[in-house]
């Protein structure tokens, strides 16, 4: 309950970017790469500005923001982070600046893996990359869930023209197949986000969208929902974000997009937008659905194994490095989305860990991979060897980035790992052996690929590789930094997870009203006290102090 | 009671000798906006007779533009009208009447900026130099190097703007038809008049006027057996001593099978003119042959006027039916939408692909009609001004990219447009996009609308068919924009014509309205609601 709109002020930020870019003489394009990593630092300050102002143990929600926007429909421009939320906006912000130092000469140059062709506008680049940034911010701090639909979807365009106009030698047909596989998924969520409008205007509650005023209704019976409406609903927004994930078997656009695209875009595809995928799951579908998700907890979780296993087997199956690093991700997300919706705060909250993580580590091998195939120009896994030979620092990151995707204990990503294998073990204990292998496989396709590109005999190519410059130093240290720092204090990140996921809990969905709208705190059952009639135990401090 | 059934009355009674013929009152001022247009019309002729050639381009365009703002003028004059009829209740002037004229004026003024248009092609204009001249033939070449132009055009639009202002506001069926030929007539002509591709746009005039002839007979079998079955043309007249088509369908008259045959021929004239499948044969020929800035106008500005008719006909004579048609009703726009949706993938012409494109939004609204409520009417009134909008500065950026024979409208020919001409090819993106439903677009937030209005009615299914059919006809407008932006340019490409200020402004007006109108759709959804009152 601020009065300086913290939010907006995030994200509009690399939207005054984007203006100052389109601005520039056409001749003075180059401009716009110091324009854009201004401004994403920018950004990031807000965002840890937002950090900063944001009360653990305070309301659910915080730094609200509430204006009207279309009356018509009941939609309101509102604003509002939880500690989900929060991370997650944190990990955006963190990942823009880099991937813009990281792809600093893409726009012009192409990854090197495909003869150059298209359009090569360095304004256009780092101004769809502005915009995609403001969106990403948007979707995360959205409350409104129209504002949050608008957001989800619209930010398909600048990540199509990115793909499509920039990346490799199959970049359109990436492109379409990216767009109308998210398209179809968001086109049914947009069916069923209309469909729980209308039923909020027939319950109590009465027609809104605001998400914590349905998160309330739901769990206090205010919402005349039937229970085959509500399961339809429930796919509807599942399927969107089960194809946003991805999840086996909507996963098959994003190895071909990622594939494609250049490094930069691939780790914003992999990064963030796949995480709206899953923060949607827990968020919308878990608290919006709480019967459905009951319902089809086993045949998701049945899903997820499946994509765990099969992502990485299809991984350790690739020639092609990008495509390799595409289907780790599949895999990870299928242990993401298993903690997820392991209906147990343990889950849940490695899931979230697991989120920010994989950001960080996924982040970090797409581009270090990039650099290595800008270097070399293939993007085949054959091309290479013997690279720690000549360059040693490039292989050496490499090398952390790999391990910290496998979960190495030390690294940030194996307590997010180990969080949700836990939680999963607690509830479905088949599921969390299963899911268990992929641990193995993952060890396979990282060190089978380190040991393929990095270690042997120096082919004659990459002789004359050239160590990691300074740009590219100071775009992968920070990202390297995190990952070991959060992995020795994840408390960091906990801190502001623990108790929205307590809250959000499906067991005991409790919302905390909106905290803009004091009015509604007369309301029976306002978070504290709900809270404290909760008989789940508490276990932010368990998570907190863990290892 | 109508004018003209007043007048067959007076007749019969003036035969039996018991009263005299009764002057009809007319409130003149409440019909002033088709009065203006059609007076603006009338004068256009005279023009055409006495101006000297030179003058007459200049005149003609300045009388059209200055028509249309004075008839615009008029309707918001009128906008505090309480919901009546007027002319002997032949006409209603409600709420809705207003709304659609003054988008229906305002839609206009934009397209005839198009079709004024003689920059994109050195002084001449999109219309053969003679229509009367034999295609190919010496007294073509002759009047065009003499460099003479159709002027005649104006005028005919004018009349059939006219007739598409009283087409939504006709309260009684004979009105109505009167209505439907005064828009159409003038229409079939201009769609034969392109300059390039004579033969083209002479076949798809042709076309155009048999199968509207064909829907205005099925169109009047209709009036009359409704006529036979209610005993009266006007759709709701609630003098008990004269009652309307609407009172006796509540009254639940005798002969429902009068009833129904009349309602199937009646709709399927009017889903004929906003070009519903099964009804839809003539829309991608006549789009594809007419001259573009006409195609715009039409796909825009016809759609406007026969979805008002269709809403009156429907939610005011025969709402006390609804259970009988609205079966029917979403039937069509489940066809009307996989048709549409399916038949746009395998088009390779702009044009034809657009004029699918028209068929599915054309799908899209309907699903409006079949909710029959305030929310079903106010979102049909906000989908119809941002689509004609939208088709409307699509279909002029069309004309914009040119080779030697008239317009390049083959996809292929489009390759890397987005280098070589990037503002056109981002226009045409934007209204695409929007066509796609990408939120923060007009379109979608009338989507939106229609979406939450059948959805309140309870037709689920109608939703999942549209969201299908969305997501179909995303691939082919992204199609579109991949061949602009993802294709090398050809080495031969199209050239993209400098249009003048009046195409400029006209197309940034149609952006700046579709992006704007996604954003900020507060105000005219306002309107909307608040004009979703129907004189009854």
């Amino acid at each position: 309950m601020s009065s300086f709109p913290y939010l907006t002020v995030t994200a509009a930020a690399p939207l005054v970017g984007m203006v100052a870019i389109t601005a520039l003489p056409k001749e003075r394009g180059a401009l716009a790469k110091p324009i854009a990593l201004l401004f994403s630092l920018i950004t990031l300050g807000f965002a840890i500005a937002c950090a900063v102002a944001f009360k653990t143990g305070g309301p659910q929600y915080q730094l609200n923001e509430n204006h009207e926007w279309i009356p018509a429909f009941h939609v309101d421009y509102t604003l509002g982070v939880d500690g989900v939320a929060l991370v997650l906006l944190l990990m955006t912000a963190v990942l823009v600046p880099v991937v813009i130092l990281a792809a600093w000469n893409d726009a012009e140059l192409g990854d090197g893996s495909a003869p150059l062709t298209g359009r090569r506008s360095i304004k256009a680049h780092f101004g769809l990359l502005m915009v995609l940034e403001t969106m990403m911010i948007g979707v995360f701090v959205a409350e409104d869930i129209f504002l949050f639909y608008v957001l989800f979807e619209a930010l398909l365009i600048p990540s199509y023209f990115l793909i499509g106009s920039f990346g490799g030698a199959r970049r359109s047909y990436a492109a379409v197949k990216f767009l109308l596989y998210n398209l179809l998924g968001g086109l049914l969520m947009l069916a069923a986000v209309i469909g729980l409008y209308v039923v909020a205007n027939r319950s109590p509650v009465g027609a809104t969208f605001n998400f914590p005023t349905l998160a309330y209704a739901v769990t206090h019976g205010q919402l005349d929902m039937s229970v085959g409406t509500g399961r339809w609903l429930f796919l509807g927004f599942f399927i969107a974000f089960a194809i946003k994930a991805p999840l086996w078997p909507f996963h098959t656009w994003l190895p071909d997009a990622a594939g494609e695209a250049t490094p930069g875009t691939a780790v914003l595809l992999v990064g963030v937008l796949d995480k709206i995928g899953t923060f949607g799951m827990l968020r919308y579908c878990l608290q919006l659905f709480p019967e459905a998700s009951h319902w089809l907890t086993p045949t998701i979780i049945v899903f997820a194994v499946i994509s765990t296993i099969y992502g990485a087997l299809v991984a350790i199956g690739q020639t092609d490095i990008k495509r390799l690093i595409a289907y780790t991700s599949v895999s990870h997300f299928g242990l993401i989305t298993i903690g997820v919706f392991a209906l147990t705060p343990r889950g849940q909250v490695g899931a979230t860990l697991y989120m920010v993580n994989h950001g960080l580590s996924t982040g970090a091998l797409f581009l270090l991979a990039g650099f290595m195939i800008r270097r070399r120009g293939s993007t085949s896994v054959d091309a290479y060897g013997g690279v720690q030979k000549v360059a040693p620092v490039l292989a050496g990151t490499f090398l952390v980035a790999g391990l910290s995707s496998l979960a190495l204990p030390g690294m940030s990503t194996f307590i997010s790992e180990f969080l949700v294998l836990v939680g999963t073990f607690e509830r479905w204990p088949v599921a969390s052996i299963v899911a268990i292998t992929s641990i193995v496989l993952a060890a396979v396709y990282i060190l089978w690929l380190y040991q393929r590109t990095m270690t042997g005999p120096v082919t004659e190519q990459v002789k004359g590789f050239k160590d990691l410059s300074f740009r590219e130093v100071a775009a992968i240290g920070p990202l390297l930094a995190l990952i070991v720092v959060l992995g020795f204090v994840p408390s960091i990140l906990t801190n502001f997870v623990n108790p929205a996921i307590t809250d959000t809990h499906i067991q005991k969905t409790v919302t905390a009203v909106h905290a803009t709208a004091p009015h509604h705190s007369q309301k029976p059952g306002s978070s504290g006290h709900d809270l404290a009639l909760s008989p789940l135990p508490q276990p932010a401090q368990q998570i907190g102090s863990g290892r | 009671m109508s004018i003209l059934a007043s007048s067959v009355h007076a007749a019969a009674a003036a035969s039996n000798g018991t009263t005299t013929f009764v002057t009809p009152h007319v409130e003149y001022a409440k019909l002033s906006p088709m009065i203006v247009v059609f007076a603006a019309a009338t004068l256009g002729v005279l023009f055409e007779a006495f101006l000297p050639r030179k003058v007459r381009y200049y005149a003609q365009v300045a009388l059209t533009l200055l028509g249309l703002a004075a008839a615009f003028a008029a309707v918001i004059a009128l906008h505090a009208t309480a919901a009546q009829t007027v002319a002997q209740g032949s006409v209603a002037v409600d709420p809705v009447t207003l709304f659609l004229q003054g988008t229906i004026l305002v839609i206009s003024f934009i397209g005839v900026l198009v079709i004024a248009e003689r920059r994109t092609e050195k002084g001449q204009d999109a219309f053969a130099s003679q229509g009367a001249s034999v295609p190919g033939s010496q007294a073509e070449r002759d009047t065009t190097r003499a460099g003479w132009l159709t002027t005649e055009v104006y005028p005919l639009l004018m009349f059939s703007i006219g007739g598409m202002l009283l087409f939504p506001a006709a309260n009684d069926l004979l009105t109505m038809f009167v209505a439907l030929e005064v828009l159409s007539l003038p229409l079939y002509l201009v769609c034969g008049l392109a300059r390039h591709r004579r033969l083209l746009s002479q076949e798809a005039a042709l076309k155009y006027f048999l199968l509207g002839a064909f829907s205005s007979a099925f169109f009047l079998y209709g009036a009359a057996l409704l006529y036979g079955y209610a005993g009266s043309v006007t759709f709701s007249d609630t003098d008990p001593s004269d009652p309307g088509i609407a009172q006796a369908v509540s009254a639940g008259a005798h002969g429902s099978a009068l009833l129904y045959a009349g309602v199937a021929l009646l709709g399927m004239g009017l889903l004929f003119k906003v070009g519903a499948a099964p009804f839809h044969m003539w829309t991608p020929d006549v789009y594809q042959g007419a001259p573009t800035p006409i195609t715009g106008f039409m796909a825009a500005a016809t759609k406007i006027a026969a979805f008002g008719a269709l809403l009156r006909v429907l939610d005011v004579a025969l709402l006390g039916s609804v259970d009988v048609w609205r079966p029917v009703i979403e039937a069509v726009a489940i066809i009307t939408m996989v048709v549409g949706g399916i038949l746009a993938l395998t088009q390779r012409d702009i044009k034809r692909m657009l004029a699918y494109s028209a068929i599915l939004n054309a799908g899209y609204i309907i699903i409006g009609l079949a909710s029959t409520s305030a929310t079903g009417i106010s979102a049909i009134l906000f989908y119809l001004p941002v689509y004609g909008v939208a088709i409307i500065g699509a279909f002029a950026v069309v004309t914009l990219v040119r080779d030697s024979g008239g317009e390049a409208t083959d996809l292929s020919r489009w390759a890397g447009l987005g280098r070589r001409a990037p503002i056109p090819a981002a226009l045409l993106s934007v209204f695409l996009l929007a066509f796609a439903g990408i939120p923060f677009t007009s379109v979608f937030v009338g989507k939106f609308a229609v979406f939450q209005a059948a959805l309140q009615a309870g037709a689920p299914q109608l939703v999942i068919v549209a969201v299908l059919a969305s997501a179909l006809a995303a691939f082919f407008y992204l199609r579109v924009v991949v061949v602009m932006f993802f294709s090398d340019p050809l080495p031969e490409g199209p050239t993209i014509a400098n249009p003048s200020i009046a195409v400029k402004a006209a197309l940034a007006i149609a952006a700046l309205a579709t992006v704007a109108m996604g954003i900020a759709p507060a105000a005219l959804l306002h309107l909307a609601n608040n004009s979703s009152v129907l004189a009854r």
